[in-house]
């Protein structure tokens, strides 16, 4: 996703990434960068909570309109209200990805 | 506040996204020129979300097929989004399909039109499916192109991509 916005953003549109892995997006040179603690597959928060979706959507306009460098990251100071071990649980899909069990076939994840 | 962007990562995924490699590493800037109120905005998910009935899904039998590839195609979503499908292998869909606002906040941004913080919302937004496996390539010859001139012709001002 990074490489998309740069690539966006070099032909002429700014552009910012809203994300739960901002230190990979600022590793792969995003232009700007909004980040969230919250669970993958959440970006913009919980199902139903308009508070919280329009928190992070009012910051990731904040930056793209008033950011004045490349580079630029703000993250939003939330903490997800779900317990770590339920919503590490609930995040991931029903069965592993084919990726994944590629990996583990391989021996390819670390321990 | 720092984000702890590993948080919700399985521990043993660390090190997968620990060194990515950038596919370039120069400033690309585009500055942000009109006020926010006057421009128009689009929204880009990468959750693999399609209009159900009108467009075919990411390709997921193909990844199944072939672990290190991903659907690189992608959808313009066009509102109103009476039903979603998502497509995306590495993700559990239930709370994007209980609420698409949290993964393409079409909703919340009408809303910040309506107080006038923004313009308008952009006629349509878009969809990939974020999983791209061994290569980029696909993004980069056919999905980057295609978004860039669907944004283009819309007269898009700015656009928030959100990874899932």
């Amino acid at each position: 996703m990074p490489v998309l916005a740069r690539w966006i953003e070099a032909a002429g549109i700014p552009t910012v990434v809203v994300t739960m892995m901002p230190d990979l997006a600022t590793k792969l040179f995003t232009p700007r960068t909004v980040g969230v603690e919250f669970p993958f597959g959440h970006p913009f928060g919980l199902p139903h909570d308009a508070v919280m979706q329009n928190r992070v959507l009012d910051e990731a306009l904040h930056v793209l309109a008033g950011a004045d460098r490349f580079g630029t990251r703000v993250d939003i100071d939330l903490e997800w209200p779900i317990p770590r071990k339920e919503a590490y649980k609930a995040w991931q899909p029903p069965e592993p990805s084919p990726i994944t069990k590629w990996w583990i076939e391989r021996n390819m994840l670390s321990r | 506040m720092i984000v702890d962007s590993y948080r919700f990562l399985p521990r043993s995924f660390r090190p997968i996204y620990e060194d990515p490699q950038p596919d370039g590493i120069d400033p690309v800037w585009t500055p942000f020129e009109k006020r926010l109120s006057e421009s128009r905005i689009a929204l880009l998910t990468s959750s693999g979300m399609y209009l159900e009935g009108s467009q075919d899904s990411f390709d997921l039998e193909r990844e199944r097929a072939e672990p290190t590839w991903g659907d690189p195609t992608f959808r313009a979503i066009l509102a109103p989004m009476e039903a979603i499908g998502l497509a995306h292998l590495h993700i559990s869909h239930d709370d994007i399909l209980s609420d698409p606002n949290i993964a393409l906040p079409v909703d919340r941004l009408a809303e910040a039109a309506a107080n006038g913080v923004i313009g308008e919302v952009a006629p349509q937004h878009v969809s990939v499916m974020g999983f791209q496996g061994a290569s980029l390539e696909g993004w980069r010859e056919m999905a980057a192109p295609g978004i860039i001139d669907l944004l283009h012709r819309d007269a898009v001002d700015g656009l928030i991509l959100a990874p899932v």
